[in-house]
């Protein structure tokens, strides 16, 4: 034989599932909530998005070429943190919050830690929170009205988000003194308004983050990775189930059992964490069991921060918060192997 | 139809239509044979002849050494020329025997039919059986008579006869059911003679719709149960198998017998068949050779010992340079080093594929996505293994299972960063058994 036989171990063929095609898919089940943020906040939202992906990249081709390691620019993971960011920020802000936020990202989120796959958290999520904590007046007030929408008149006045009217007036409603029967009456009537604003809130025409808005548009993007196989029902169904019960039971005014589930689910951040934040591969476990008590966890520590807690979100919290424990769900859900009896 | 199947598997490209229609084809008689000491799992055959006897076909060649060996046969008659380290096709290169043929193929004495079989007693079946040479025929290469050894506290209810064929590309069994079934039922019979079993299970995956028609006509008389199994990689595991058709899990560590099964491929069957209905030890096999680069990719009956190239050659050559030769499938198959190496007993199949087909993939960090943990029919986390064999961290690897891999190249195929998992487990599966030695 003239010319050497190629020698390695089995299998000798691969699956044309690889990371560049999850990541690139990734970027396009984003894209109906990206269009989507066009259409409620204007092109505003395009010049954020669009600095937060090219500082992103800029900075993971920019250190991968100083530590002399092989560019993976190309391979999606750098857009989709980009992309994620933006979408975690209020329409308003200015234009170097994005790029500062992607180079914490990539820079501290992801690149220190030796790049894709060896991060511990959601290098997005550590970006917004590194925003949060230094530039809190911009990441809590730069909301900007929808172009188009209205929650019968609530926002008109005020500006804040869905989340943040409710927390406000819960807060009257359960305050024990200080609180006019004026306020009192308003709050009761806020929380009505809220309630009865579901299609609004179901297609993301109300303020908030500029990709967290629309249900329906996170919600088609994530069916495909679905339909894909790159993101299961596990972690999404039970972070939004835990946080709907816990709406449920603990939301309402006074007595259990009297929240409201679905303000809970189509408000705020919660599509956005629990389609694609929180079923990040790389910060989220492998294992069937891990995955349910994974979502469990960030749908609780959700519900607590949204009841109990200062923000009026807690989305993206519970979701850092959870991805620290990720090996240790890992650990300890190892899957029943074939013939292994458990005592 | 209800198919049965196990958890976990994947679904590599069956790219079985290139050779799933055509027969059985004979292959002409090679000019020379390598016989390797080693075609089987356990203590290498010791040699019976010396450079330059005259050997017939049949004749045996080397003898047994110790319960876990079998004896093996010249597939042709000629004249023995070496005893070497020779190109083997899964070690690289072992002892072999290497006959030059006389063109005449006369048949050893010994080899004569049976009329009459019927009042041979167990013990005399497992003789027979161990004397013909037969070691499993699925590509494992387990002596046989062991399998049909169990012992007294361990009785076995259920045998299986193992149709499913689930590495992608490879027909010979499909076609062996079809051409030959009437055999593999005779095989079969006599095996649970020897076990003493009184349930049969034939399991086969349903993209083998023709081979579960004949065997279902065919088997009817003997009272068989023909199991249409879910077309899923590795289906034909063992432990799936016997998972899929009887609910039963072999305990961690453990042998089907365990769990009263007993499971033998359709080639082991027949070869079974053979050797006591016909006196014929085991010395020749179907093979599927195969691969898009292959002109006629046909299943060939060839005499063991044959050299791969002579193989591909009867099948009209290759249409492009070859840059990988596979021994088996493009799962579990080993790639050999040169096309110089033989059939060997546990040869089901030869797979060329093209310079292009036989590319590297670079492997990556693992980004933690858990498809390998979703598809590893062991339940395993081969992730977390994998890890663990690159940094050396062996024991915990063990901990992790590794040692209960039946390495069927799922989690590796799936793997979107393209980790050798494989590879890994082996590595780790040689350290640690040297480490035990040691």
């Amino acid at each position: 034989m003239e010319s050497k036989l190629f020698l390695s171990s089995s299998p000798h063929i691969r699956d044309d599932v690889s990371i560049p095609k999850i990541m690139w898919t990734v970027n396009i089940a984003l894209l109906p909530a990206l269009l989507g943020s066009l259409w409620f906040f204007g092109l505003r939202a395009l010049w954020l998005v669009a600095v937060s992906i090219l500082t992103a990249v800029g900075t993971e081709a920019l250190l991968e070429k100083l530590m002399k390691k092989p560019l993976t620019i190309y391979d999606g993971s750098a857009v989709i943190t980009g992309i994620l960011l933006a979408f975690n920020l209020p329409a308003g802000v200015p234009l170097w919050m994005p790029a500062v936020g992607s180079v914490v990202a990539i820079g501290i989120g992801k690149q220190v830690f030796g790049g894709l796959g060896f991060n511990p958290l959601n290098p997005a999520l550590l970006g917004r929170a590194f925003l949060m904590a230094s530039w809190p007046v911009h990441m809590t007030t730069d909301w900007i009205l929808t172009r188009y929408g209205t929650m019968n008149g609530i926002d008109t006045v005020t500006r804040a988000t869905p989340l943040k009217v409710y927390q406000l007036a819960r807060d009257y409603l359960s305050a024990h003194q200080g609180v006019s029967p004026e306020q009192l009456s308003q709050a009761k009537v806020t929380l009505t308004h809220l309630s009865q604003a579901y299609r609004n809130l179901f297609c993301g025409n109300v303020s908030g983050s500029l990709g967290e808005t629309s249900f329906l548009l996170l919600f088609v993007g994530a069916f495909l990775l679905f339909l894909k196989g790159y993101i299961g029902w596990r972690i999404p169904v039970s972070f939004i189930g835990t946080a709907a019960l816990g709406a449920w039971i603990f939301g309402g005014t006074g007595r259990l059992f009297t929240g409201d589930p679905l303000f809970h689910i189509l408000a705020g951040g919660l599509a956005l964490g629990a389609f694609f934040m929180a079923t990040d591969m790389v910060t989220s476990p492998v294992t069937p069991k891990g995955k349910l008590l994974f979502g469990f966890g960030c749908g609780l520590i959700t519900i607590l921060i949204r009841l109990v807690g200062g923000y009026p979100e807690g989305v993206s919290y519970s979701i850092l918060l959870m991805n620290l424990i990720v090996p240790l769900l890992d650990r300890y859900t190892k899957p029943r192997r074939l013939g292994e009896v458990r005592r | 139809m209800k198919k049965r199947s196990f958890k976990g598997g994947t679904h590599p490209p069956a790219k079985k239509e290139l050779t799933a229609k055509s027969p059985i084809a004979a292959m002409p008689l090679p000019e020379e044979v390598l016989l390797p000491l080693s075609q089987h799992l356990g203590a290498p055959a010791k040699p019976l002849v010396k450079p330059n006897d005259r050997v017939k076909t049949g004749q045996k060649i080397a003898e047994a050494t110790g319960f876990v060996s079998v004896p093996l046969h010249s597939s042709i008659s000629g004249t023995v020329k070496e005893i070497a380290e020779l190109p083997h096709p899964t070690l690289g290169v072992g002892l072999a025997i290497r006959i030059e043929g006389d063109g005449d193929d006369v048949w050893d004495e010994g080899t004569k039919e049976r009329a009459n079989y019927s009042g041979l007693t167990p013990k005399e079946l497992r003789e027979i059986i161990r004397e013909a040479g037969i070691a499993g025929m699925g590509g494992a290469a387990f002596p046989t008579h062991v399998k049909l050894s169990p012992p007294q506290e361990k009785p076995i209810d259920t045998f299986i006869l193992n149709g499913a064929e689930c590495e992608p590309w490879l027909t010979a069994d499909q076609r062996l059911m079809l051409e030959n079934g009437e055999g593999i039922l005779e095989g079969m019979r006599l095996i649970m003679r020897t076990l003493g079993c009184q349930k049969g299970c034939i399991g086969i995956e349903t993209n083998k719709g023709d081979a579960i028609k004949n065997l279902q006509k065919l088997s009817s008389a003997y009272g068989y149960e023909v199991i249409p199994l879910k077309v899923k990689y590795p289906q034909g595991g063992e432990k799936q198998l016997i998972k899929a058709i009887t609910g039963r899990e072999v305990p961690l560590g453990g042998l089907p017998m365990d769990v009263g099964c007993v499971v033998h491929n359709v080639g082991t069957a027949y070869a079974v068949y053979e050797a006591v209905a016909k006196g014929k030890p085991l010395i020749e096999r179907v093979v599927t050779v195969t691969g898009t680069i292959v002109k006629n990719p046909q299943n060939l009956r060839t005499r063991i010992g044959t050299h791969f190239a002579k193989l591909i050659e009867e099948c009209g050559g290759t249409t492009e340079t070859m840059g990988k030769l596979i021994n088996g499938g493009p799962m579990m198959g080993i790639a050999v080093e040169t096309d110089e190496v033989p059939v060997i007993k546990g040869t089901s199949g030869v797979l060329a594929l093209s310079q292009k087909e036989a590319r590297y993939w670079e492997p990556r960090p693992c980004i933690y996505c858990g498809r390998c943990v979703d598809t590893c029919p062991m339940g395993l986390m081969p992730n977390m293994i994998g890890n663990l064999a690159e940094k050396e961290k062996f024991a915990s690897a063990k901990e992790y299972g590794v040692l209960n891999c039946i390495e069927c190249g799922s989690c590796s195929f799936v793997c979107p960063a393209r980790r050798n998992l494989v590879h890994l487990f082996k590595y780790a599966k040689a350290k640690l058994t040297q480490m035990k030695e040691s």
